[in-house]
């Protein structure tokens, strides 16, 4: 173990510069966000994740972030464990009937203030999923959505890209 | 692979059936293709694959579950989604649907019992789905598992779509396994176009396949580790794991390689420096892998967690027919790429890795053996890669059957598919491996302690998605 932590040691850091914000982003969030809720949050939000009905592909590259080379957690962002710690509630895949209420009851058991973001082109209209009877719909069609970050899946660079613009207008 | 076709009468339905629950023959698949319940069966000692047909009678067909657990919670969905009843089933209650109402749990009773309520919001990023505890203090004494949230009714969804829909679809049922359903379903719809892919596209598929098996399981040995809070471990693998995406998104354009499988061949060619790129993946893994088996290996508070935890009996192995890890950590010697085998793995040489031990250890192992033959065929595919085109050309062939298996890094993929007469999806179905592993998570964790259900729960990995499709 102390040879494999040596070496990482002395190979340097993987870590890359993060990606410029994503413009689009910005813009969207500006709406909804105001300055008391800044001054709460200080320089960091707390995530609260829901897979709603993806194929797993979008977990997946969220997983990413976690990793030597995006490493989220440099940025003050992080995942938590149950949405009474979060401030942020990402949403992957287009919404099942079967997880419509699990989906709604982790939204409300959020503190104010809040903010919700869509990863994932089936988050965003149900994607390729539209008009299965088995789907409601895209995120937007049971929740407020502020952000959205396309994508089949979006990856680790685009997803950090979106979750950066939050940080900013947000925190 | 011999392949047959066989519509039966209420005899040969139950003559199946009793060599199901004997032992003689291993259940691939069960799903309706209405007015008909079709089974899927292999039998190991000839690696003959059956599909029999029995048509309803008044929506009914004589249960399978009853004989052969294994059916239980195929027949529940072929009743949520066709309407086609077990008759005589011993759990009639819905599975992919989830009507309004209590979902009646399996009774665990006795003193000093409790029952513990997961999910289906669970508290990392992982997907949805229920597990019912109950526990005596610290030990489990029985799980059940609630599953069908992330239904998105795939199979509903392909019924009359035309085949690049039902092959965007097929991409989609379990995205960790993006290539290898596309595989299964672009082998089916050529079986049923009666047509070949050419060489080099046979050959990028398995490349494709390689790369997908190493990044899952580069993630799966780190999060098992992980689990038992053994970071070091998760933090080298997800190095590994985003080296491996790296490289297939510099050779295909996409770190998942979704769509590029399609029916005919694949949509797109390597890039002109993917085997360079590949060759500099294989040097840093081959240089950096061993000394973190190493470290797995010889780490004895991480052997603690996973040796003699979360077994699978080996019998259960066999019944269920568990395929990938799962069934060849438990003795059950079986690998899609060599029974029923496809093309180009007949051309290419690797072990399938076998263990008996079946505890969480046993699968790590297998995952790391199997690391090792994937970097070797890899080696092998770009050393050995055919010229020329990558897709051949769909022609009108009328209606006709398909039916593939391929193995995804979780395990058989079986994919069965009908086209009409204007090549369009008439019906499919896709089976994951969870189907046949999910049951056997329930009894691993029998008699091991609550904290060591996560352990359990990551060294199967089981699929979600493609299990609720």
């Amino acid at each position: 173990m102390r040879k494999t932590m040596i070496e990482s040691l002395l190979r340097g850091q993987l870590t890359e510069p993060a990606p410029p914000v994503d413009e689009a982003a910005l813009a969207e969030l500006a709406e909804s966000v105001n300055r008391a809720a800044r001054a709460r949050l200080g320089r960091s939000l707390s995530i609260r994740h829901v897979d709603a009905g993806s194929c797993n592909g979008c977990e997946l590259e969220l997983h990413a972030l976690s990793n030597a080379f995006y490493d989220l957690e440099r940025f003050g962002l992080r995942f938590v464990a149950s949405p009474r710690h979060a401030d942020v509630l990402t949403v992957t895949g287009p919404v099942t009937q079967n997880m419509r209420e699990a989906l709604l009851r982790t939204y409300e058991a959020i503190p104010d203030p809040k903010w919700v973001v869509a990863i994932g082109g089936c988050a965003v209209d149900g994607g390729i999923f539209v008009g299965s009877a088995a789907i409601v719909g895209g995120v937007k069609d049971v929740l407020p959505v502020d952000l959205t970050i396309r994508g089949c899946p979006p990856n680790p660079r685009q997803l950090l890209a979106g979750l950066l613009g939050l940080l900013q207008t947000v925190a | 692979m011999t392949l047959s076709h066989e519509t039966v009468n209420v005899d040969g339905w139950l003559e199946a059936v009793d060599r199901l629950a004997n032992g003689s023959l291993t259940l691939l698949g069960l799903w309706a293709d209405p007015p008909g319940v079709k089974m899927a069966t292999l039998d190991e000692a000839i690696g003959d694959i059956s599909i029999i047909t029995y048509i309803t009678r008044h929506n009914q067909y004589p249960t399978v579950g009853v004989k052969h657990p294994p059916a239980i919670r195929l027949e529940r969905a072929i009743r949520d989604l066709h309407k086609l009843d077990a008759i005589g089933a011993s759990d009639t209650r819905p599975w992919l649907k989830h009507p309004d109402g209590v979902y009646e749990f399996l009774a665990a009773e006795g003193e000093a019992l409790h029952q513990i309520s997961v999910g289906p919001v669970h508290a990392g990023i992982i997907e949805p789905g229920h597990f019912r505890f109950t526990a005596n203090g610290e030990f489990l004494v029985r799980l059940e598992q609630r599953l069908g949230y992330v239904h998105k009714g795939i199979e509903a969804m392909m019924a009359d779509a035309p085949l690049d829909k039902a092959t965007k679809l097929a991409a989609r049922t379990s995205g960790d396994s993006t290539v290898a359903y596309g595989f299964a379903f672009a082998l089916a719809a050529e079986m049923a176009l009666k047509i070949a892919a050419p060489p080099r596209a046979i050959y990028l598929r398995a490349l494709m396949a390689e790369l997908e098996r190493l990044a899952n399981h580069f993630g799966d040995i780190g999060a098992i580790c992980n689990d038992a809070s053994f970071s070091l471990m998760h933090a080298q693998c997800g190095i590994l794991r985003e080296l491996t995406l790296r490289a297939a998104e510099a050779c295909f354009g996409h770190r998942l390689m979704m769509d590029l499988i399609v029916p005919g061949g694949v949509a797109r060619d390597i890039a002109g420096d993917g085997a360079t790129q590949l060759r500099t993946l294989l040097t840093e893994v081959r240089r950096v892998f061993p000394h973190l088996t190493a470290l797995y290996d010889n780490t004895a508070s991480l052997q603690d967690r996973t040796v003699t935890t979360g077994i699978v009996k080996p019998e259960y192995a066999r019944q269920f027919g568990a395929g990938g890890y799962v069934g060849r950590a438990s003795g059950r010697d079986f690998d899609a790429r060599r029974q029923p085998g496809y093309a180009p793995y007949d051309r290419l040489t690797f072990d399938v890795p076998l263990l008996t031990a079946g505890d969480v250890n046993a699968r790590v192992w297998i995952r790391i053996r199997e690391v090792e033959q994937s970097l070797g065929l890899i080696e092998q595919i770009i050393g050995s890669l055919p010229d020329g085109a990558i897709e051949t050309e769909l022609q009108a062939a009328g209606a006709g059957e398909g039916f593939a298996m391929t193995e995804a890094f979780r395990g058989d993929v079986l994919v069965w598919l009908r086209l009409d007469d204007n090549g369009r999806v008439a019906r499919c179905h896709l089976r994951d491996a969870s189907w046949f592993q999910w049951p056997l998570l329930e009894t691993a964790v029998e008699g091991n302690i609550v904290a060591d259900f996560p352990l359990c729960n990551k060294s199967f990995n089981c699929s979600y998605a493609g299990h609720d499709a």
